[in-house]
């Protein structure tokens, strides 16, 4: 089927504007072309697309609100959604912290549509597989993986002149390969909005590498070591942290960045000085849409973290209008700055200590401290006098973000990295920090 | 991207456009009036018809319709009230040897002939490069059935300021009893899936599942200390009469520390006693690290069952097919092969099923047409099978599938997806107060909490929601900053003595995320408090910054 354009989505969402009745009315339509490639012991398991858009309409009479959602978009079911909306409104307690819809904004057009991501097709994908099948049996290793790319676009209206629309494209890719006895792990993982950035042969090369020297790992004790923490290794655990900026949970002292005996820590410094955060859509490498959905307010180029000090937190609507503050529309993206050495270069520089390529199965132990576990997998190496010497058995990690860029000793240059449960894009530098906390050995591989 | 939803749900911060759902009274009027068979089977054939014309040797065709309801409200407001409709057919085919998968929610006859062509289309490109043909266990048509979640109470029919009013209620109970501030939620689930396939089978099913969570949280702003108690009722596929609580359905906890419940939920008692004991454990006593004996009630014991029972022995994994993402496991076949692997103590018995009345696995037949079934996983403390889907049956000499396969939306591809997986009840007459009395130095953890394994399921770390200290038999007081860290296989050779039936129940998880893309599933777990001797337990308070 064919994706609808700015014209034809416009069309639905005036028409969905002039149903309605309530005294505001938020249209959303999200559709999407999402084509993928699943490939497990050197062959494919599942592939597929799948074509779907989706209407999302909120209603308010005073200060009750309603939200329906559809995908189906003749006239009747446009009226039908709109009418459900209407109905769970009026039939809704009226929410003492509505907020009005806001007024119309500007939307500066931000890079998310590549047409050589767009012309992938069922052969592309099936070739991704090829290639990393490919090296894995010339190396007598078992692979598996995931290559998913989609088209999409996104459009808001609402009844105050409100209206954004825009194309996006998107691939990630990543791959595992393990040798057949089961005792090297190697992984890799890629993401881009440009399929001509994007080189399966040359990804698939980093996981066989990883998982050809990952074999005879030697347990070390657990304790307080010194890390080499790819981008991989720290995008969940700082995704976490990211999540953890508002300003309400601060005020309300049920955050990381709640104040002893009232208040937030906005200004404060809680890391090394190298830590600057930042979050911008028109970021070449990480663009994402100028607005946020849910709130519709356009987005800003927003320091999070600047010189190690807390330089913003998030506002919603609401509690911006209690506090007397700005609201701030969420971000889509997160851009940690770093500096120009390569990983290689990090372990150069390194007498002792631990290579991370990536960490899994994150959980929050300690909200108050940020206090997160979990473990290295898929490549883990002993550092000494700046070479990589063996392979180590994975870890069982406690720590906080907070501490980790605290214990910063150096930034390598910066990567671009998507999330997995993190609702972020990002681009984040490999660390080395000292005083990492690994607290048990795992027996995975 | 699903998971990402649900998780911004959870987190309570998504913003009421992103979160999908239906209506009451108009909706449900439309709702409880869903397609007839007869249209859904006519759409059927066409598919069927065009994959086979295309090339196809097996197609399986499903059609559906997921309608939820969202209520989230937080202290005495009620943030949103989202109803979500979907409807579409996902197709998947086999051709040349290879699957292949396309879904569409043009439901019109070229649409759906659409993209039956483009699955078997995909399964040509794939084909290429497949080494050995898919193998289908066997399943014998059942013609045109019906089936659906048992229920007394639809809760479509349940006006939505009622439900919210029942949100709001608890939410002041918490406030009243302790709590700085409450949230709570209500998620409803309905998934009308029609299943037809090459094999002659035409399967109309109406399932339904609902969950309430509500969590307190106090504060002390002095201290800039904070704690969060979460509710201990269980998501369930069964109707809105779980929320009609029953005094036969409460149940004492080991020395009456609180209250927990079975068939029927008592939402309001349950958020005070949460907003009262989230202020008690603000000042409560911080865990001594070192070895303990752990009484584990089945609140808690659902998710350790889930992470290292469960998922080790989904035979994807053994396989290799989620070594990409979710990983594989320690559980391999060789150990199977064997006959010997002990897995736990020899008290230690897990049947998996997809039959116990209220269970969150409840259907009446799986995503390839197979029946619910139940059978064993582990007997006698010994590994002996896992979970199978059709595909999969032959490598483990079984001759039909397990019934394990599910898609959680009509637009994503069905695999292996866990049943339901449960602990036997212990055959003795033994009761949590009894289990309590025998033990010197231990905890009693009560409720989820942190919860994180690795990838082959050695290593784990679990947290809890309530956690008393037990002295000589007795049970002294809270602690907090609990985390029991250990090795799956010597944790479950570490159990020591498990309650008998009167105290089995279960709990569930409601957004079990697994497989690329991440598909979310919903499974109970039954036991009754177990007891597991000398493990090791950390102390996780930290001071930052």
């Amino acid at each position: 089927m064919k994706q609808l354009n700015q014209e034809e989505v416009k069309r639905i969402t005036d028409r969905v504007l002039g149903f309605s009745k309530a005294d505001e009315c938020s249209v959303s339509v999200q559709g999407n072309r999402t084509g993928n490639i699943r490939f497990a012991r050197n062959g494919v398991s599942t592939a597929g697309l799948t074509e779907d858009t989706e209407l999302s309409v909120r209603v308010a009479f005073g200060k009750r609100t309603g939200t329906a959602v559809v995908n189906e978009f003749d006239d009747k079911s446009l009226e039908k959604a709109v009418r459900r909306a209407e109905e769970l409104a009026r039939l809704a307690p009226e929410n003492p912290e509505f907020m009005p819809a806001i007024g119309k904004q500007e939307f500066r057009r931000t890079q998310t549509y590549q047409g050589a991501t767009a012309a992938i097709d069922p052969d592309y994908r099936a070739e991704v597989a090829a290639a990393a099948i490919g090296q894995a049996r010339a190396k007598k290793l078992v692979t598996a993986g995931f290559f998913t790319d989609s088209t999409s676009f996104s459009c808001i209206a609402n009844s105050n002149g409100v209206f954004g629309f825009q194309e996006f494209t998107d691939l990630s890719f990543t791959c595992t390969a393990r040798t057949e006895d089961g005792r090297g792990s190697g992984w890799v993982t890629r993401s881009a909005n440009d399929a001509r950035r994007f080189n399966a042969g040359e990804a698939a090369a980093v996981a066989i590498d990883k998982a050809l020297r990952s074999v005879d790992a030697k347990a070390l004790e657990p304790g307080r070591y010194t890390v080499i923490l790819e981008p991989a290794a720290t995008s969940e655990i700082l995704g976490n942290m990211f999540s953890s900026f508002s300003a309400r949970s601060a005020d309300e002292g049920r955050s990381f960045l709640a104040k002893k005996g009232g208040g937030n820590r906005l200004g404060e410094k809680l890391f090394d000085e190298q830590v600057n955060i930042w979050a911008d859509p028109w970021n070449p490498e990480v663009p994402v849409a100028p607005w946020d959905g849910g709130s519709m307010l356009a987005r800003q180029r927003t320091d999070l973290v600047k010189n190690g000090r807390i330089a913003s937190l998030d506002y919603s609507r609401y509690w911006a209008q209690k506090t007397g503050k700005v609201a701030t529309a969420g971000h889509g993206n997160m851009i940690m700055a770093g500096g120009t050495k390569s990983l290689d270069e990090l372990v150069a520089g390194t007498k002792k200590g631990i290579v991370v390529t990536r960490t899994w199965y994150i959980r929050m132990v300690d909200p108050q401290s940020l206090l997160l576990t979990g473990l290295t997998r898929d490549g883990t190496f002993y550092v000494e006098n700046g070479k990589i010497k063996h392979a180590v058995k994975n870890f069982r990690f406690n720590e906080s973000p907070v501490t980790i860029l605290n214990n910063i000793e150096e930034l390598g240059k910066p990567e671009v990295i998507g999330g997995d449960e993190v609702p972020y894009q990002m681009v984040l530098p490999p660390m080395k920090v000292r005083d990492f906390n690994f607290t048990s050995l795992s027996d995975a591989v | 991207m699903e998971r990402r939803k649900f998780l911004q749900i959870g987190a309570g911060t998504a913003g009421a456009m992103l979160i999908p759902v239906f209506g009451n009274a108009i909706a449900a009027e439309d709702l409880l009036n869903p397609m007839a068979a007869s249209a859904k089977k006519a759409i059927a054939d066409v598919a069927l018809n065009a994959a086979t014309k295309a090339g196809a040797s097996y197609c399986d065709v499903r059609i559906g319709r997921y309608l939820n309801q969202f209520i989230v409200t937080r202290d005495l407001n009620v943030e949103s009230i989202n109803n979500t409709e979907s409807s579409g057919i996902g197709v998947r085919v086999i051709a040349n040897g290879a699957y292949g998968f396309a879904s569409t929610n043009n439901m019109s006859p070229d649409g759906v002939a659409e993209a039956a062509r483009q699955a078997v289309a995909i399964a040509k490109a794939n084909a290429k490069l497949q080494t050995e043909p898919v193998r289908l266990a066997p399943v014998k048509g059942v013609g045109e059935v019906a089936w659906a979640t048992p229920m007394k109470k639809d809760w479509r029919a349940v006006p939505v300021k009622e439900k919210a009013d029942m949100l709001i209620a608890a939410n002041k109970a918490g406030l009243d009893a302790g709590a700085t501030f409450m949230t709570g939620s209500l998620f409803q689930i309905n998934q009308q899936k029609y299943f037809a396939s090459t094999d002659g089978s035409y399967i109309d099913q109406d399932i339904h599942r609902l969950w309430a969570p509500v969590n307190a949280t106090a504060v002390d702003k002095a201290s800039g200390k904070f704690r969060s108690r979460a509710g201990l009722g269980s998501p369930v596929s069964m109707g809105y009469e779980y929320f009609d609580a029953k005094a036969s359905d409460k149940v004492r906890a080991a020395g009456g520390v609180t209250t927990l419940y079975t068939n029927s939920y008592d939402i309001v008692e349950d958020a005070r006693l949460a907003g009262k004991q989230a202020r008690e454990k603000l000042s409560a006593k911080s865990v001594e690290p070192g070895k303990y004996d752990l009484v584990l009630s089945p609140e808690h014991l659902f998710l350790t069952i889930h992470e290292n029972v469960g998922h080790p022995t989904e035979l994807d994994r053994v396989l290799g097919y989620e070594a990409n993402y979710a990983g594989t496991s320690f559980a391999s076949l060789d150990k199977w092969e064997t006959k010997k692997f002990k897995y736990g103590a020899e008290r230690v018995n897990f049947v998996a099923d997809r039959t116990t009345p209220g269970s969150l696995g409840l259907i009446g037949y799986d995503d390839e047409g197979v029946r619910a079934k139940k059978w064993d996983i582990i007997r006698n403390g010994v590994l002996v099978n896992y979970q199978a889907t059709r595909d999969q049956a032959h490598i483990i000499g079984e001759a039909e599938s397990h019934g394990c396969s599910y898609a959680d939306s009509w637009s994503t591809i069905q695999f292996q997806r866990m049943p339901n997986v449960s602990l036997e009840a212990g055959k003795a007459r033994l009761t949590p107060d009894e289990m309590v009395a025998d033990v010197k130095k231990g905890i009693y953890i009560l409720g989820r909490g942190s919860y994180s394994i690795d990838q082959q399921r050695y290593n784990f770390q679990f947290g809890g929601t309530l956690f008393y200290e037990i002295k000589n038999g007795k049970i002294v007081g809270p602690l907090e900053d609990v985390a029991y860290q250990a090795n799956t296989q010597e944790f479950w050779n570490a159990c020591s003595a498990i309650c008998d039936e009167r105290d089995w129940r279960m709990g569930g998880s409601f957004f079990d995320g697994k497989g690329q893309p991440s598909q979310v599933s919903a499974v109970s777990h039954g036991s009754s408090t177990t007891r597991f001797n000398g493990i090791n337990v950390i102390n996780t308070a930290r001071k930052i910054g």
